[in-house]
């Protein structure tokens, strides 16, 4: 049991408005939902949709059924009209246009008409958002609630919108009054309606980060968007760098004085920050790298999603020098994901990049509250005692960690750090001894850092016929489609990927042979982590499943894929 | 506490002989001992040259980063410890060429940085290619018949950016280097120094000679005549004044930033107990 609803229009006419204000309010009412956003790069026309889904449990994706269409346009009815469920409903506005004469499933709503009796066209969204509700069977207690919280201190703006709201309701319960069953509530207590680059801001605002510095790039404007807001009430700066060129040597100047740094951008801004990664490997500055992924090359869709840039991150940069790559299974997963790259980019004093895509970035699902109590905020500093004097930066050790203090906290040590191959005490060097020790230390660290990453999450049939591989953001659709492909009697299991490099080849390594079929799942042309699989262990996966259209996979594609082949 | 120049010297220097750079070297750290920062509480960031050797050669904290990306870093350093003096030393190819994006946005940020620019009109490190303030019809192994395109004039760029403290000194002039550093290094803000310096092995027309003959002091009575200063910084040629031609202290990049009050970031304790209501906004 559960229920898909769509909204579509043209940007600018407010869709996110609506699915924020029911996404919201059915999370609060104990619903389980996933809520992404299909858009363009333009800021007025097009067409932009959103879907949402309500489903027992938390729903890990997005499926193509329509049982709620809100139609803001013509265009969106006959773009999604394959799609609707038989028993499905149209909420649309006749002022604007008419549903054919054979379809008989309309709610016609004067959207803006209501709107302006009830204050305002802009309250269009409102009106819909009512609409809906009855549609649902839901009253209207939650959003207004919602809307009081949203508009508080505005002069007369909730009594309008609770006017609008309730036109809405009233002008849609006489075509179809809860002629939806929706799934069980949840009973286990109040959940977050968030999306991921929410999650990563939050995340890194309490793992102790002080600094970003980024240049606006879509999909991973949201980080950015979240800490400034909060920049005015934490001990934070937010900086709009001139270039990702400067964002990532600015994070860089912070860090190595002391602060915990981000920056984040997508890859078009990582090529530009590749030059900076390499001088924080060869300098041992810690900094975490956001990279939300969209298709390349070059701009190539700057709205959409891919998993593209999996080879970019884990080789850019000029040099060999240890790096972390990690990325998250789901917004939970991502609020403790990107502490742990701050951890390590911290005890191993190196860069650490957390990678995202447009379809983690920005999707909203409710999920359970975070346990703030499980993040590090250690930066792994050597206090008084604990360095030798005088002090010398790239000291030699066993694991490649130097003892590490900041420039300015200890009367009479200097902190030297440099971009030239350098000594202990971090000064130029060409000795061909010097160079090798270094090269040496540097690359130990990549030993430590190999024992600090997860195995892949394995899910589904403990002996499995099927195998998905998969990484990152596919982990919902392919838990769907591990339950779709065992419901229809193929012994099937997933294993997926969050902390990707250095690659953990432990629990694969077991079960690859055990299966009699394994594809690697990825959005993108060319099966990166097959590739980066067999680079590592020398083992191939048996198949591999692409979506590189800039859209995510739904689980039936997926699905498909597999009982076509077997 | 150190109050020797020859206490922040430090390193062996891999200039060649009569580079203009040990005068500058000498000057800087006369300037740090007569206004007696101790070496811990100064930070030196350079990018790559000649010029950016210096934070091997000057015994305080040092960042010695990328080719043209020293300003970057130091805005960071500047956001997560403001207590510490922040110094960027750097030649005329890595601040103006391949760094001239961040040259001209921090003139913008204005962040307490004093900005010297070893400006030798030519590149050093890499055998004598023009920069970006040659002289036209300079010749060089790569500008074969002669520069053919006009310098960049960095003081008359940064008074036009809202630069509040423009400044030309000469290495040859150690005295009024040193003076005109701590001045710098004092004034709240971004403070431009571009210092003269003769390169011996690979500019045969801007020589020590050629400077030596063309500097003068003029006399500027007032540091705010915006009017004055910029054709100050438009003389160039057979007369090349020195001196400090603007100085205006205007908001800084520290100032702006509400998180940047009170203590420095790097020294404020982290509540956890504060983060969990982060969350509160979600529900």
């Amino acid at each position: 049991m559960e229920l898909n609803l769509l909204i579509g229009g043209a940007a600018g006419q407010g869709m996110e408005t609506i699915m924020n204000l029911l996404g919201k309010s059915l999370v609060r009412e104990g619903f389980g939902i996933i809520y992404s956003k299909d858009y363009m790069s333009r800021v007025r026309g097009g067409h932009n949709f959103s879907r949402l889904r309500i489903a027992p449990g938390t729903p890990w994706s997005n499926v193509e059924t329509v049982d709620i269409l809100v139609a803001l346009n013509e265009e969106t009815y006959f773009l999604h009209r394959e799609n609707l469920a038989p028993s499905a409903r149209i909420i649309y506005d006749p002022q604007d246009f008419n549903l054919p004469e054979q379809e008989s499933r309309g709610v016609p709503v004067e959207l803006k008409s209501l709107a302006e009796e009830a204050g305002g066209k802009v309250m269009a969204n409102t009106v819909a958002v009512g609409a809906l509700l009855v549609l649902m069977g839901l009253e209207t207690n939650t959003v207004e609630s919602l809307l009081e919280d949203t508009f508080a201190g505005k002069e007369g703006a909730v009594e309008k919108n609770i006017a609008a709201l309730q036109s809405g309701y009233d002008a849609a319960a006489s075509y179809c009054s809860a002629c939806f069953t929706l799934p069980p509530r949840n009973e286990s207590g109040k959940k977050l309606f968030i999306d991921g680059n929410q999650v990563l801001g939050m995340s890194a605002l309490a793992s102790g980060c002080r600094f970003l510095s980024a240049y606006p790039m879509t999909p991973s404007t949201g980080v950015m968007n979240y800490l400034a807001a909060k920049s005015t009430d934490y001990p934070l700066v937010v900086e709009q760098a001139e270039d990702e060129v400067a964002a990532i040597n600015m994070a860089l100047g912070a860090a190595y004085t002391g602060v915990r740094s981000l920056t984040c951008t997508s890859g078009g801004g990582f090529s530009l920050m590749v030059e900076g990664l390499s001088l924080a490997g060869m300098t041992e500055t810690p900094l975490v790298i956001i990279v939300a992924m969209r298709p390349g090359p070059a701009t190539g869709f700057p709205t959409r999603t891919e998993q593209g840039d999996l080879n970019f991150v884990i080789h850019g940069g000029h040099g060999e020098f240890p790096r972390a790559v990690l990325s998250a299974t789901s917004q939970e997963d991502a609020f403790y994901r990107l502490n742990k790259a701050f951890a390590l980019a911290d005890r191993y004093q190196t860069p650490v990049i957390f990678l995202s895509d447009q379809n983690f970035a920005d999707t909203h699902r409710s999920v359970e509250p975070f346990d703030f109590s499980r993040l590090n905020y250690d930066l792994a500093l050597a206090g008084e005692g604990e360095f030798e004097k005088p002090y010398k930066r790239y000291r030699a050790s066993k694991n490649g960690v130097s003892p590490r203090i900041l420039p300015g906290e200890h009367a009479g040590e200097v902190v030297l750090i440099d971009s030239d191959e350098h000594d202990e005490q971090g000064n130029i060097t060409e000795s061909a001894e010097v160079r090798r020790m270094m090269a040496e230390k540097r690359m130990r660290k990549l030993q430590g850092l190999a024992e600090e990453m997860d195995e892949p999450d394995l899910y589904g049939d403990p002996h499995p016929e099927v195998l998905l591989v998969g990484w990152g953001s596919n982990y919902g659709v392919l838990r769907e489609a591990v339950d779709a492909l065992s419901e229809a009697g193929t012994k099937t299991a997933m294993l997926h990927y969050s902390d990707i490099y250095p690659l953990p080849v432990q629990r694969l390594q077991e079960l690859l042979g055990e299966v009699k079929k394994s594809y690697c799942v990825e959005n993108n042309a060319t099966g990166q982590l097959a590739g980066l699989i067999r680079r590592e262990t020398g083992l191939q996966i048996g198949g591999l499943i692409l979506k590189y259209d800039g859209r995510p996979f739904l689980p039936r594609e997926i699905v498909e894929e597999v009982e076509n082949d077997l | 506490m150190i109050c020797k120049a020859e206490d922040y010297l430090t390193g062996k220097t891999a200039w060649c002989p009569g580079c203009g750079n040990f005068a500058i070297r000498k000057a800087l750290a006369e300037a740090l001992a007569e206004l007696e920062i101790p070496s811990h509480e100064i930070i030196i960031f350079s990018g790559i040259g000649q010029a950016a050797k210096m934070p091997h050669y000057i015994k305080t904290n040092g960042f010695n980063g990328l080719h043209g990306r020293a300003l970057p870093p130091a805005v960071g350093s500047r956001a997560a410890n403001k207590e510490l003096k922040v110094i960027v030393e750097s030649g005329d190819g890595d601040s103006y060429g391949e760094g001239g994006n961040h040259f001209i946005h921090n003139i913008r940020r204005n962040p307490d940085i004093a900005h010297f620019v070893h400006n030798n009109q030519v590149y050093g490190l890499t055998k004598g290619q023009a920069s970006p303030t040659s002289d036209p019809g300079m010749q060089t192994g790569v500008q074969v018949t002669g520069v053919s395109i006009p310098p960049l004039n960095p003081l008359s760029l940064a008074l036009t950016m809202g630069s509040g403290f423009i400044a030309r000194s000469f290495s040859g002039e150690r005295e009024h280097l040193k003076e005109t550093m701590k001045e710098a290094i004092n004034f709240p803000g971004y403070a431009l120094v571009d210092i003269l310096q003769p390169c011996v092995s690979f500019n045969k027309v801007n020589t020590f000679g050629w400077y030596k003959q063309r500097v003068y002091y003029p006399e500027i009575e007032d540091h705010y005549d915006w009017n004055n200063a910029m054709a100050l910084t438009r003389q160039w040629g057979d007369r090349i004044p020195l001196g400090i031609f603007y100085k205006s202290p205007r908001m800084t990049f520290e100032s702006s930033q509400l998180a940047l009050e009170g203590e420095p970031l790097v020294r404020r304790p982290f509540d956890p107990s504060r983060m969990a209501s982060l969350q509160d906004e979600f529900y």
